[in-house]
């Protein structure tokens, strides 16, 4: 316990590793337009690394709250009941009546029904449930179903000319984002993970099952719930900003456990944040700037990252 | 003192604990025996806040479970549960310094990692401190949880079969480091024990626990006869007596 034996090294060779990616990012193929490439891909930059790190942070969370490495937000359907979210919202209010809100306001509103919505669905099965692995995934899979079904139903309900308003959150692209809320998104982000960070400790102990964490003086339910909390914001403002991003959670995550494995919440969070974003940012440069592909980012990362956890499902069937 | 007052549990249907009352000494070890399915273990998750007490009082000292913060609780008593599955990628050391976080809350000082290395010796751990908790045999796994117990250092230890998969060099030695807590430091041991030569050898007291109520109390040489194993396990033994303690003939 503490930070006392944090992988230094490792943790900075990831760090240099972003730094390289990030400097990649910003300069190849700019030819010289130094302002205007500053401006817009700083922007996107900013976009990416937010939406990064609230990844890898809730996966994280969830993964310490239900006890397990497989299951992550996206997996249990927080994203899916996101998009659910706001297309009721214009379904019901229509795009105008929305626009009276802002869009500060509607995020809020939005960020707000998502919380009491995952303390109703996910609260109670992480509390009850939470330790029984095939339960856990046929809810998820069931609500992740659910949810979109209930979206795709909706949408088609929904005036053309007001799908513009959630065209952004559902569907994962790490170009186009939404600007107007990058800077309340960032700030809410970074409200939340100065949070986690001051919960660490506890974090650490709740990852040890219920019985060893109240003998040790945690209030396990509490510190469940407001993880829970942080899992439901940072879900919502990430979908926000750029839409679902189904298994990148799972795959940066379990990079994590594989290049810094330590039963410290300090160390994780670090690691899988920098490799959430190198794989990100790396990811756009050489997929874009590199190759030019038009494979979008999103679609290799769940490809990859179902891969992972089928790999994940099957070791874990075998025991 | 641990009084326990008028406890039932019920699990379903099933009453598990049926209006159970005792009281467990101060700086004396305990011994809880009975048959498998007994509520040995219930007992000492509600005294441990593990299970959620349904209807009866317990106090630790003046502490009432129940309504005493959890972290307070933690500072006074300690309990290594019957069957804990824990993350197999913790190192020996790595565990048991969590049994310093109710002092430490994860800001470890000098003094903690002193009482984590003491730890480690007393439960002769040192060679394996670095070892991954998954590569280690169910002994040695069983001695580093006992290790995190007794790091953690309060005043009330509960120990639900500690023995587990120890052979009989850790489970005398790790029964001498439990009396010697006992008599030199002031501790309160209550220790869950299927064999009840290890109760009469080591114990103040033998608490016999039957159908969810007591059936016994006092002494090992008070308690501990042929009568009582066939009452309580339903088994004929002989018992010899050997410098005043019963031993069963096994
Ligand atoms: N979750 C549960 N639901 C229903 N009954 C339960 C549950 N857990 C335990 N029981 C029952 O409660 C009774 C007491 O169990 P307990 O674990 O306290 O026994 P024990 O004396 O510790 O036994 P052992 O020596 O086998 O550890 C048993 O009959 C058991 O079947
Ligand atoms: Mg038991």
């Amino acid at each position: 316990m503490g930070e006392n034996d944090m992988p230094v090294k490792r943790l900075s060779f990831l760090a240099l590793l972003l730094a390289l990616s990030m400097v990649l990012y910003m300069t190849i193929g700019s030819r010289g337009n130094w302002d205007f490439v500053l401006a817009f891909r700083g922007t996107k930059l900013l976009a990416i690394i937010a939406v990064s790190v609230a990844v890898s942070t809730s996966t994280l969370l969830f993964q310490t709250i239900a006890q397990n490495r497989i299951l992550t937000p996206s997996i249990m359907g927080f994203d899916a009941l996101y998009v659910l979210i706001i297309t009721m919202m214009v379904y019901f209010f229509s795009g105008q009546g929305m626009l009276s809100f802002g869009s500060y306001g509607l995020f809020a509103f939005n960020t707000l029904i998502m919380l009491l919505a995952s303390f109703l669905l996910f609260g109670t099965l992480i509390f009850e449930h939470g330790r029984d692995l095939t339960r856990m995934i046929l809810t998820g899979v069931i609500l992740g179903t659910l949810f979109r079904s209930l979206t795709s139903f909706a949408t088609r309900m929904i005036d053309p000319n007001e799908y513009a308003h959630i065209q952004i959150a559902s569907y994962a692209s790490f170009n186009s984002f939404n600007t107007e809320l990058l800077y309340i998104g960032v700030a809410v982000i970074i409200a939340c993970l100065i949070f986690v960070w001051t919960i660490r400790h506890r974090l650490d102990v709740i990852s040890l099952g219920y019985d060893v964490a109240v003998n040790l003086g945690e209030n396990v339910r509490t510190v469940q719930l407001l993880a829970l909390a942080v899992i439901a914001i940072l879900v919502s403002v990430s979908t926000a900003l750029v839409g679902p991003v189904a298994f990148l959670g799972l795959l940066v995550v379990s990079i994590a456990h594989l290049l810094t494995p330590s039963p410290n919440h300090s160390t994780l969070l670090l690691s899988s944040a920098l490799i959430s974003c190198i794989i990100l940012v790396g990811g756009q440069t050489i997929m874009e700037r590199m190759l030019s592909l038009s494979t979008p980012l999103a679609v290799v990362i769940d490809f990859v990252g179902g891969l992972v956890f089928l790999l994940l499902l099957l070791q874990r069937l075998k025991k | 003192m641990i009084s326990v007052r008028n406890l039932t549990h019920q699990l379903g249907q099933q009453t598990i604990l049926d209006d159970l009352s005792l009281t467990i000494p101060k700086g004396k070890v305990t011994a809880l025996v009975g048959a498998n399915g007994a509520g040995k273990s219930t007992l000492l998750s509600l005294i441990t806040r593990l299970m959620k007490l349904q209807d009866g009082q317990i106090l630790i000292d003046n502490m009432n479970v129940g309504e005493t913060p959890n972290d307070a609780l933690a500072r006074k008593l300690s309990i290594l549960p019957q069957s804990i599955q824990l993350e197999p990628r913790l190192t020996v050391r790595e565990l048991v310094s969590f049994g310093r976080y109710p002092h430490a809350k994860g800001r470890m000082q000098k003094q903690d990692w002193n009482k984590v290395d003491e730890a480690l010796t007393v439960l002769d751990l040192n060679e394996l401190a670095d070892r991954q908790l998954d590569t280690l045999s169910g002994g040695q796994r069983q001695r580093a949880y006992v290790a995190m117990t007794y790091a953690q250092d309060t005043e009330y230890m509960l120990l639900d079969e500690p023995l587990n998969n120890m052979d009989i060099a850790a489970s005398r030695s790790l029964m001498r480091v439990l009396r010697e807590l006992c008599e030199h430091h002031g501790r309160t041991i209550v220790i869950v024990l299927h064999d009840i030569n290890y109760a009469s050898g080591y114990a103040d007291n033998v608490v016999a626990l039957a159908d969810g109520k007591i059936d016994q109390e006092g002494t090992p040489l008070d308690v501990v006869d042929s009568a009582f194993l066939h009452r309580i396990y339903g088994t004929d033994a002989k018992v010899h007596i050997l410098d005043d303690r019963p031993f069963v003939q096994v």
